[in-house]
């Protein structure tokens, strides 16, 4: 294979890496007075790179020899990043401009990242596999703290950094374990070492990788930075860290698993089903008592993914299907409550959090109470609503390989977590209006929530054939 | 034979000496004890015939290290007069410790003569060392098979670089900047003028 077929494959990735270098070097000459200008051109970079997945991008197999597979699986899960990304440079603007913290980097740095995101989704080779995620993380670090005069966003970079770094070190040995146990970094390669004998020495780079992907993915027991990280982070970023980033270690973690430790499955399955456990159960009750939202939406999230786990553990093409799926519907649902959370702003302008603001929202602006309580429906999974689908989808997974007590004990803590949603749907319906929430001034933030609204809605149940059958085929590339 | 016992020796000073830097009440004892598990990595590097990142592990980590520990010395309150107190209680120590390192230096060059540890199972990509120089090998790789991490490693670098400017740099107002290119426009003409003021007039500025 050349380099032009390699190159090819990669071409998402080219066109926003070059992309990125020449907005930083229009950053670096015409200021941040262009921040507007380069925020638009990023996203459509993002549509470009897009459109190149319909490519050999999408569907070309292994490219740079065999560091690098562009299959339908990783071509769904970038989709689904580029529009979390996407997402999150539009919102931007609105939120920083109030604080003339808007800078030009913004941009540039959601799309580095997402360049490692892609990295991540495509890697076939723990190489790949560790600078990928690098790149990532090493922007999210710089994200999360990017309203440098806020003490908590400070906080929250340098948490999540020391944390982060502590997570790439795990990750890092585990990977030098299973390069000195079967002389090789690629999946495949591991895969056959684990197939021919399973020595002690694997399982702990096994152990020792899952556990570095289980803090990306802020699975319990490695879930300790996502409440600070989301709550500190400015509120765009946090939309970006709970929808790209997430998507892409999920990913990541799903072909892990199943391409390079194939032949461990009854090793790791353990692992997943305790992380999977710990993560539903923790993410339902952590929520109970939060007053601040996004905090609350942190324990959401570690809730989701431990749902999405469940996915993971059935360990057929089905059960990756329904953790694509899930993903899929989780970022709209997660995106969508974060764009409201934006729209919380008191009278003079000031964003806030507490949940307490949110009283009585139905009488004060009644479409954005109806929007939250949309969301909040759906992330409960209560049926009409379009979240309720890819929960059924991960039991089902799990009931068809027989694992029905694991399904019922999802079910019963799924149940315990529609209780903190519901409380904001009562705050919001049934309380007495606390205050005035400032009008809404971005309409960019009221299109999006109306799609993600619209997208949750029972007309999504529209949907399920189409993503049943991309997310089928992303899933049947694995195997 | 020479090897296994090389790489224990190596292998449990780094582990120790890791395990020293970490635990050190001091922060210069700290610094100290990363460069020993800098020089100890070296010589496993060494073991396994790889002489070009050994080299590169002691003259790029040693020499980021004296960096590491200006910061340190700068950063820190630290009471010198203190430190230098104990020297004649540390001072055997701190002998014994260079004689270690000392004849670690001459094991490894032992073991470096003896050729280099095959490692088991090991489906490595790269040539066989004693066909190919170290540091050919690692540039073909590099700009090769490995072009797509390597061109990532750095884009790492340059987000790294971004995130300091983004975190760090501020703009300040009020600040005379000079501008080479204005001082060179600018022309005799527009900057003095020729008088010839008329005695006892005194003059016109």
């Amino acid at each position: 294979m050349s380099y032009i077929d390699s190159f090819a494959l990669s071409l998402p990735e080219i066109i926003l890496s070059f992309g990125a270098i020449v907005l930083m070097l229009a950053a670096a000459w015409m200021g941040d007075k262009a921040s507007k200008a380069i925020s638009w051109v990023s996203v459509l970079l993002l549509a470009g790179a897009g459109l190149a997945l319909l490519g050999p991008a999408g569907s070309g197999g292994l490219g740079y020899d065999g560091l690098y597979v562009a299959d339908p699986f990783a071509a769904f899960a970038k989709l689904l990043i580029y529009v979390g990304a996407a997402v999150a440079i539009l919102v931007a603007p609105g939120f920083f401009n109030r604080d003339g913290e808007m800078r030009a980097e913004y941009p540039v740095l959601i799309l580095l990242s997402a360049v490692g995101m892609g990295t991540m989704v495509s890697a076939v080779d723990l190489l790949t596999l560790y600078v990928g995620l690098e790149l990532q993380s090493l922007a999210a670090y710089v994200l999360a703290s990017f309203l440098r005069r806020d003490d908590r966003s400070a906080e929250a970079g340098l948490k999540y950094f020391v944390l982060g770094a502590l997570a790439s070190g795990i990750l890092l040995y585990g990977i030098s374990l299973l390069y000195g146990f079967s002389g090789t970094t690629s999946f495949v390669g591991v895969a056959a070492a684990m197939k021919a004998s399973m020595g002690s020495g694997l399982l702990f780079g096994l152990v020792f990788v899952l556990a570095g992907l289980a803090f990306k993915i802020s699975a319990v027991p490695f879930h300790m930075w996502t409440p600070d990280v989301y709550e500190g982070a400015p509120t765009p970023v946090t939309a970006f860290f709970a929808s790209a980033p997430k998507v892409a270690a999920m990913a990541l973690t799903v072909r892990v698993a199943i391409e390079a430790m194939g032949p461990a499955t009854g090793e790791w399955r353990q692992i997943i089903i305790f992380c999977a456990l710990a993560s539903t159960i923790l993410g339902a009750v952590g929520a109970i008592g939060q007053t601040n939202i996004k905090r609350l939406l942190a324990y959401s999230s570690i809730n989701n993914v431990g749902f999405a786990l469940f996915g993971l553990v059935a360990g057929t093409a089905y059960g990756a299907s329904a953790v694509m799926t899930y993903m899929t519907v989780y970022i709209v649902m997660t995106l969508g409550s974060l764009i409201c959370v934006l729209q919380m702003r008191t009278a003079d302008g000031t964003p806030t959090e507490q949940i307490a603001a949110l009283s009585g929202l139905s009488r004060t602006r009644p479409a954005l109470a109806a929007a939250f309580a949309i969301f909040m429906f759906s992330l409960a999974g209560i049926p009409p609503l379009f979240g309720f689908w890819p929960k059924f989808m991960v039991f089902d997974a799990l009931v068809r390989v027989d694992m029905w007590p694991l399904a019922m004990i999802g079910i019963a803590t799924s149940v315990i977590g529609a209780f903190y949603y519901l409380k904001i749907v009562k705050t919001i319906y049934f309380d007495e209006p606390a205050g005035v929430l400032a009008p809404s001034r971005s309409m960019i933030e009221g299109v999006l929530i109306a799609l993600a609204a619209l997208f949750v809605s029972p007309l999504g149940y529209l949907m399920i054939g189409p993503l049943g059958r991309i997310t089928q085929t992303a899933a049947n590339a694995l195997f | 034979m020479i090897q296994t016992i090389a790489f224990y020796l190596f292998a449990v000073m780094v582990i120790a000496s890791a395990a020293l830097t970490i635990t050190a009440r001091n922060p210069v004892h700290s610094v100290l004890w990363l460069i020993l598990a800098f020089f100890n990595a070296a010589g496993l590097m060494l073991l396994v015939g790889a002489e070009f990142i050994a080299m590169l592990l002691v003259i790029v980590y040693v020499g980021a290290v004296a960096v590491l520990f200006l910061f340190v010395v700068m950063m820190l309150d630290i009471d010198f007069a203190e430190l230098r107190a104990g020297l004649s209680r540390y001072l055997p120590f701190g002998v014994a410790i260079a004689a270690a390192l000392l004849a670690e230096i001459v094991i490894a060059a032992g073991v470096w003569e003896a050729g280099p540890v095959q490692l088991a199972g090991r489906t490595a990509v790269t040539p066989s060392p004693d066909q190919v120089p170290n540091i050919e090998a690692l540039g073909t790789l590099l700009y090769t098979r490995y072009l797509f991490v390597f061109e990532g490693a750095g884009l790492v670098l340059l987000v790294a670089m971004i995130g300091a400017i983004v975190l760090t740099h501020r703009a300040r107002g009020g600040v005379r900047r000079q501008n080479i290119m204005r001082q060179s426009m600018r022309r005799a003409e527009d900057a003095t003028r020729m008088t010839n003021p008329t005695v006892g007039q005194g003059v016109e500025l």
